[in-house]
């Protein structure tokens, strides 16, 4: 069975990963091992806009077939896009109070991460408030290609919010250029987590594919 | 494409025509506006030099929260005696209904800001008069973008349980990006700065209004069905 594979692939991929991060990977010299949170912090968003793209391929898709299938993607890309946005917004409060000495800090990309975060859950409120397929079906495409439509304008307001208040920040904690270690044990947590995703993302669908069967 | 731009009006026609006759919106919202600014007064105390800070803030929190209950409501009216099937039955084009829609929320707000910033202007004694145009252009490009979000989704809520939660909840982050560009043109306009100094931002409310609206001209069918 392939999904179960994917399974496994995800938990050799996610020990790997661990053991890359805190045995393979060097201490780093300024934060020293705080900055480790980064090979969770990193992966989770990339994770995360995997996920919003495939939001969006599956609304659009959706509405221009009328297929559940693309619907089923949507949901099921949807849900682990918010977890892992949680994910990056609590790793990166967690790093952000050692290093730079507050939870939290309205900095454009922590702001603009939070408000993709809201956005989505509002998707997922709005799902939940629908019983009729087809009709929660169209609703969500809508709210998620507009959703997706709307990160650029979001990314670009924030930044500039920022840029035009506080010229300089504090911020920027990336060693750069990132030693080799360093980038192999994030490529190994990033594909970890990737994989982990689609696991997540075959087994969504799959549920979601047995309840319409139940609900009909 | 005449055709187009005469259903289009005809929805707003009708609407203007209802609230006419009732007069519900308008009276309410404005009367509303009035109240907020109390709520304003209460909540930054008598110091004159606050409110000053706070203003471009304080006009769009206004103007906002008065959009979230007029444009809550775009589609509601249509749910009693089987509106809502004219519309589906419609012939042509049913962004036509979106926008028709959209320009009456607009005009709606239009009325609204007016006296809200004229409130302003009487409570606070704040002289607008000479940053006047280029207030005029900003509020004109936020008020785009939020009703364009807005009649969005206010058609999506109108059929559900819960849709004074759920419309907040959707239109807010939504409306993150306008609402920062445009507090920030705002203070930039009130500040008595060359309009230059907000061109970012205005492109930037331009851009966004674009986009919002192409999203809503081209989905508006997919929602409105029953």
């Amino acid at each position: 069975m392939p999904v179960r594979a994917l399974g496994w692939l995800a938990v050799l991929g996610l020990v790997a990963g661990i053991v890359a991060a805190f045995g393979y990977a060097p201490r780093e010299v300024m934060q020293g091992n705080v900055q480790r949170i980064m090979y969770l912090h990193v992966p989770a968003v990339l994770t995360a806009y995997l996920a919003f793209a495939l939001v969006f391929i599956g609304s659009v898709g959706y509405l221009l077939t009328r297929r559940a299938g693309w619907d089923r993607l949507a949901l099921a890309a949807a849900e682990p896009g918010v977890i892992f946005t949680g994910i990056t917004i609590a790793s990166g409060s967690i790093w952000g109070k050692p290093t730079w000495g507050t939870w939290w800090t309205w900095d454009a990309r922590l702001t603009s991460t939070a408000v993709l975060f809201l956005v989505y859950v509002g998707y997922l409120l709005l799902r939940g408030m629908i019983d009729e397929p087809d009709r929660r079906a169209r609703a969500a495409a809508v709210v998620g290609i507009l959703g997706t439509a709307n990160i650029p304008i979001v990314h670009f307001s924030v930044k500039w919010w920022r840029a035009l208040h506080q010229p300089a920040t504090i911020l920027g904690p990336e060693p750069s250029p990132i030693a080799a270690p360093i980038a192999l044990t994030l490529f190994v947590n990033w594909l970890a987590f990737t994989l982990l995703f689609l696991y997540l993302l075959a087994k969504r669908t799959e549920i979601a594919r047995l309840e319409e069967r139940h609900a009909e | 494409m005449s055709g187009y731009v005469r259903r289009a009006w005809s929805v707003v026609w009708k609407d203007l025509l209802s609230e006419r006759r009732s007069k519900e919106s308008v009276n309410t919202l404005v009367f509303f506006s009035l109240l907020l600014l109390f709520v304003f007064q209460f909540s930054l105390g008598p110091d004159r030099a606050r409110v000053e800070t706070a203003l471009p803030g304080l006009l769009w929190l206004g103007f906002l929260l008065a959009g979230l209950l007029a444009f809550g409501r775009t589609f509601l009216v249509e749910r009693e005696n089987d509106c809502w099937e004219g519309l589906i039955l419609a012939p042509g084009d049913k962004s036509a209904i979106y926008l028709g829609k959209l320009v009456g929320n607009v005009l709606l707000m239009a009325v609204v800001e007016a006296v809200l910033v004229l409130l302003f202007a009487l409570f606070f004694s704040l002289d607008f008069t000479s940053v006047l145009p280029g207030l005029v252009l900003v509020l004109a490009l936020g008020t785009l973008g939020l009703a364009a979000v807005g009649t969005l989704f206010g058609a999506i809520t109108a059929q559900l349980r819960a849709r004074e939660l759920l419309f907040p909840v959707l239109l807010l982050p939504a409306a993150v990006p306008v609402l920062l560009a445009s507090v920030s043109a705002t203070q930039t306009v009130l500040l008595g700065e060359p309009l230059a100094q907000a061109a970012p931002w205005l492109k930037l409310l331009g851009a966004a209004d674009l986009v919002y609206l192409v999203v809503g001209v081209l989905t508006f069918e997919f929602v409105l069905e029953a």
